[in-house]
C-alpha cells in the first residue's frame, strides 16, 4: 500500500476539512466585507452631504443676520435672533450674540464656549443642551464694536443616521452569517450528493463489481465522471486479461507440470529396469523445460509491456535485419520443401530494438514454415510508406510475412493475440501460444501495429512500424 | 581445469560440483559471497561460477567487481535467476564473460564454463589459419580445405564452421550457435540450428570416411579430430 501524500501547504493548517463549510465561510466572508464596504461608502457620502448642508445654512443663516445688523445694529440683530428660535420648529439652530465686554445679548446657548476663537473656521463640538449633549458646528462672526456673534447647528442627525447605519450593519452581518450557514449547510449536501453517487460506483468496483460506471448528468463532475469511467473501462480490460492469461496459466502450465509429475510417480511405481526411469525422468526434464519456456515467454511479454525496454533502442538497419533472418530461416524452408521468397525494398534506418525485432520477425517466419503445406512459398515482404507532403520523415513501414497455408477461421484472427490462444489447427503442433502475444507487445512497444489477414489462400501476417519511432 | 563455484542452493551446488568433476574438473566451492570473494583474490582458477543474488552481505556483481578493480581476468560466469536482458547486460558490464540463467541444463552450463576456458588459447583475432586435424579453414580467403581438396562453402556456413573449428573438442550447445554465429537472442520455434548444422555436415563430412562434426545428445554439436582407429 502506499500512502497518500497530502500537499504539504498552509491549509494544512486550517481545521475545517468540509469543502462545503469551506465554501460557504469563504462566501460569507466575502458577503460581510462587501456590506461594510457598501455602508461605509454611503454613511461617508451622506454625512458629507449632511455636513455641508449644514454648513451652508449656517453661512447663508449668517449672513441674513448680518445684514440685520448693517441695518439696526445690535437691538434688531438681537430681535432676529429671539425671532429665529421662537420660529426654529426643529430646535436645531443655535446662535450667542455677545457684546465687547462678553455679555450675552440674545441667543440660546448658555455660554461662550471656550474652544471658539477664530472667525472663519468651522467648529465641530460636543455641548449640553437642556438635559443632553448632543454635537453641534458653529462658526464665529467677528462684528463692529467687539461684538460677536456665533451661529451654529445642532448635528444630531448625523449620529442618528449613524446609528440607523451601524445597526443597519450588524443585522447584515446577521442575517448574512445565517444565509452562510444555511448556504453552507446545502452546498455541503450538494457536494456530498455529488461525490456519493461517483463513491457509490467506485466503491461497488472495490466490491469487484467492475461493471457499473457513472451516470453522466451534464454536470461539472462529468469531467470526473468521465475520467473514472475511462478508467474502469482499463481496469475492466485489464483485469479480463489478467483472468483470461490465469485461466491460460492454469491450463498450459498445469498440463506439463501434471505429465512430468505423473511421469516420475509412475516411474517410481512401475519401473523395472534403469533404462525405464531414465526414460521416464529424461521425459520428464522436457516436460519442464517446455515449463520454462512458457515461463519465460511471459517474462518477456510482462517485461516488453511494461515498456522498460525502449533504454535499448538505437538505429536499426531493416534491410540488413531482414535478409540476414531470411537467411537464417531459409534452410528451415528448404528442408521443409517450402521456397522462401523475398521481396523487399530499400527501407530507411527506423529507431528499434534490434534483438526484438528480430524476435518479431523470427516468430512470424517460424510460425509460417510451421503452417505452410510443403511445396507451396512463403513471401517476405518489406515496404515504406513515407507519407506525401509534410517534409518530415513520417509514414511507415509494413513487413508482411505471407503463406499459403489453409489460413485461419476470421474468428481465430480475432483472438490470435490473446495470450495462450491456439487456433483449433494448431493444437497439437509444438508451441506456447505466447509468439503473437509477444509480437504484438514488441510492435505496442516500438508503437506499431500486428494485422491478420486472411490472404485466400494461406494467412498474411503484417507488421506496420512508424518511420518516426 | 580448476573451477570455483559460488552457490547458496546446495542442491543446485552439489549437483554442479558433481557434473563439473565427472567432467574432469577440480571444484571449489563456496556457500556465500564473503568465502567465494576470499577463495578469488587469493587462488588461481581458470573458470569463477558465480551466483548473482548470494547471502553474506556480498552478491556476485560485488565479487566480480572486486577481482576486475584488482586486475584479475579470471573468466568470470554468472548464474542467475534473474533473467531479464537488462540484468544480463548488467551482469556482463559488471565485468563477467558469460550470462546462464536458471533453469538451465547442466550440458549448456558445463559446454560454457569448458568454452570460457579455452578462450583465451582459441579467440585470438590474429589467427589467419585454423587447423582441425586434417581440416583446414583459411580466415584471410574464407577458403576450407580438407584432406587437401577444397570445400565450397556458403559464407554462413563458412561462420558456422570457423565457430566449431575454434572451438574444436569442445561441446557447443544450439543457443551458443545462435547466440555467437548469428548474433541472435531468442528461441527459435523450429529446428532451425540443425538445419543448419547438417547443412555444413554435407559438406564437410559427408563426402570423406571419418565425420568430424558429432551431434552430442541433449546437449549439442563436437568437431573432433576424428578417431581414425576406430
Amino acid at each position: 500500500m502506499t500512502q497518500v501524500q497530502r500537499n504539504p501547504s498552509r491549509w494544512q493548517r486550517w481545521p475545517i476539512r468540509s469543502i462545503g463549510v469551506n465554501f460557504a465561510l469563504t462566501y460569507s466572508v466575502i458577503f460581510i466585507l462587501s456590506a461594510g464596504i457598501f455602508l461605509s461608502f454611503t454613511w461617508w457620502s451622506t454625512t458629507n452631504l449632511l455636513n455641508r448642508h449644514v454648513q451652508n445654512a449656517i453661512e447663508s443663516d449668517a449672513s441674513d443676520l448680518l445684514h440685520r445688523w448693517q441695518a439696526g445694529g445690535p437691538h434688531a440683530l438681537s430681535h432676529a435672533i429671539e425671532d429665529r428660535l421662537d420660529q426654529n420648529v426643529d430646535d436645531d439652530a443655535l446662535y450667542l450674540l455677545v457684546d465687547g465686554q462678553g455679555r450675552r445679548l440674545a441667543g440660546n446657548l448658555p455660554g461662550w464656549p471656550v474652544k471658539i476663537q477664530k472667525p472663519d473656521r468651522f467648529y465641530e463640538l460636543p455641548i449640553r443642551r437642556y438635559s443632553f449633549r448632543t454635537i453641534a458646528k458653529f462658526r464665529v462672526y467677528d462684528l463692529p464694536k467687539q461684538y460677536r456673534l456665533i451661529v451654529g447647528h445642532d448635528v444630531r442627525d448625523r449620529a442618528l443616521l449613524r446609528h440607523i447605519i451601524t445597526e443597519t450593519l450588524v443585522w447584515c452581518s446577521l442575517m448574512v452569517s445565517l444565509l452562510a450557514l444555511g448556504g453552507a449547510f446545502v452546498v455541503r449536501r450538494l457536494f456530498r450528493h455529488v461525490v456519493y453517487s461517483i463513491a457509490r460506483t467506485t466503491r461497488a468496483i472495490a466490491n469487484g463489481d467492475l461493471n457499473h460506471r457513472i451516470a453522466l448528468n451534464g454536470s461539472e463532475t462529468d469531467l470526473v465522471a468521465e475520467t473514472v469511467n475511462t478508467m474502469l473501462e482499463r481496469i475492466n480490460r485489464l483485469m479480463d486479461g489478467v483472468k483470461q492469461v490465469s485461466n491460460a496459466i492454469a491450463h498450459d502450465l498445469r498440463t506439463p507440470i501434471t505429465r512430468a509429475r505423473t511421469r516420475l510417480e509412475d516411474a517410481i511405481e512401475h519401473a523395472g529396469t534403469e533404462e525405464e526411469i531414465r526414460e521416464a525422468v529424461s521425459l520428464a526434464v522436457s516436460d519442464l523445460d517446455h515449463v520454462t519456456m512458457i515461463f519465460e515467454a511471459l517474462l518477456r511479454i510482462a517485461q516488453i509491456e511494461a515498456g522498460a525496454k525502449r533504454a535499448a533502442f538505437a538505429e536499426v538497419d531493416l534491410n540488413q535485419l531482414l535478409e540476414t533472418m531470411a537467411d537464417f530461416y531459409d534452410v528451415s524452408a528448404e528442408e521443409a520443401n517450402i521456397k522462401l521468397v523475398l521481396a523487399i525494398d530499400p527501407l530507411p534506418v527506423i529507431t528499434g530494438d534490434k534483438s526484438l525485432l528480430q524476435q518479431a520477425i523470427a516468430n512470424l517466419l517460424d510460425n509460417a514454415i510451421k503452417f505452410a503445406p510443403s511445396g507451396s512459398s512463403i513471401t517476405l515482404e518489406a515496404h515504406a510508406h513515407p507519407s506525401e507532403g509534410e517534409g518530415n520523415s513520417t509514414g511507415n513501414i509494413t513487413i508482411t510475412v505471407r503463406d499459403e497455408g489453409t489460413g485461419m477461421a476470421e474468428k481465430d484472427i480475432i483472438r490470435a493475440h490473446e495470450r495462450f490462444f491456439r487456433a483449433e489447427a494448431a493444437r497439437h503442433t509444438p508451441g506456447s501460444g505466447l509468439g503473437l502475444s509477444l509480437v504484438q507487445a514488441i510492435m505496442s512497444l516500438h508503437k506499431g501495429t500486428l494485422t491478420l489477414r486472411n490472404a485466400e489462400p494461406g494467412l498474411s501476417v503484417t507488421l506496420t512500424l512508424p518511420l518516426k519511432g | 581445469m580448476r573451477i570455483l563455484l559460488v552457490e547458496d542452493d546446495p542442491t543446485v551446488r552439489s549437483y554442479v560440483s558433481k557434473g563439473l568433476k565427472e567432467a574432469g574438473h577440480t571444484v571449489d566451492e563456496a556457500d556465500n559471497g564473503k568465502d567465494g570473494l576470499f577463495l578469488a583474490v587469493s587462488e588461481a582458477y581458470d573458470v569463477i561460477v558465480l551466483d548473482r543474488m548470494l547471502p553474506g552481505g556480498i552478491d556476485g556483481l560485488n565479487i566480480v567487481e572486486t577481482l576486475r578493480g584488482q586486475k584479475n581476468k579470471t573468466p568470470v560466469l554468472i548464474l542467475s535467476a534473474l533473467a531479464e536482458v537488462d540484468e544480463r547486460v548488467s551482469g556482463l558490464k559488471a565485468g563477467g564473460d558469460d550470462y546462464v540463467t536458471k533453469p538451465f541444463a547442466f550440458s549448456e552450463l558445463l559446454a560454457r564454463i569448458e568454452a570460457l576456458c579455452r578462450r583465451g588459447q582459441t579467440d585470438n583475432p590474429q589467427t589467419t589459419k585454423l587447423v582441425v586435424g586434417d581440416l583446414e579453414l583459411d580466415l584471410l580467403a574464407r577458403e576450407v580445405k580438407r584432406e587437401g581438396k577444397r570445400i565450397d562453402l556458403q559464407p554462413r556456413e563458412f561462420r558456422l564452421l570457423e565457430f566449431l573449428a575454434r572451438h574444436a573438442g569442445q561441446v557447443i550447445t544450439r543457443t551458443m550457435l545462435l547466440e555467437k554465429v548469428w548474433d541472435y537472442h531468442f528461441d527459435p520455434q523450429t529446428n532451425v540450428i540443425d538445419v543448419h548444422v547438417s547443412r555444413l555436415r554435407q559438406k564437410v563430412d559427408k563426402p570423406f570416411a571419418h565425420s568430424m562434426i558429432h551431434t552430442v545428445r541433449n546437449a549439442g554439436y563436437i568437431l573432433r579430430v576424428p578417431d581414425k582407429s576406430a
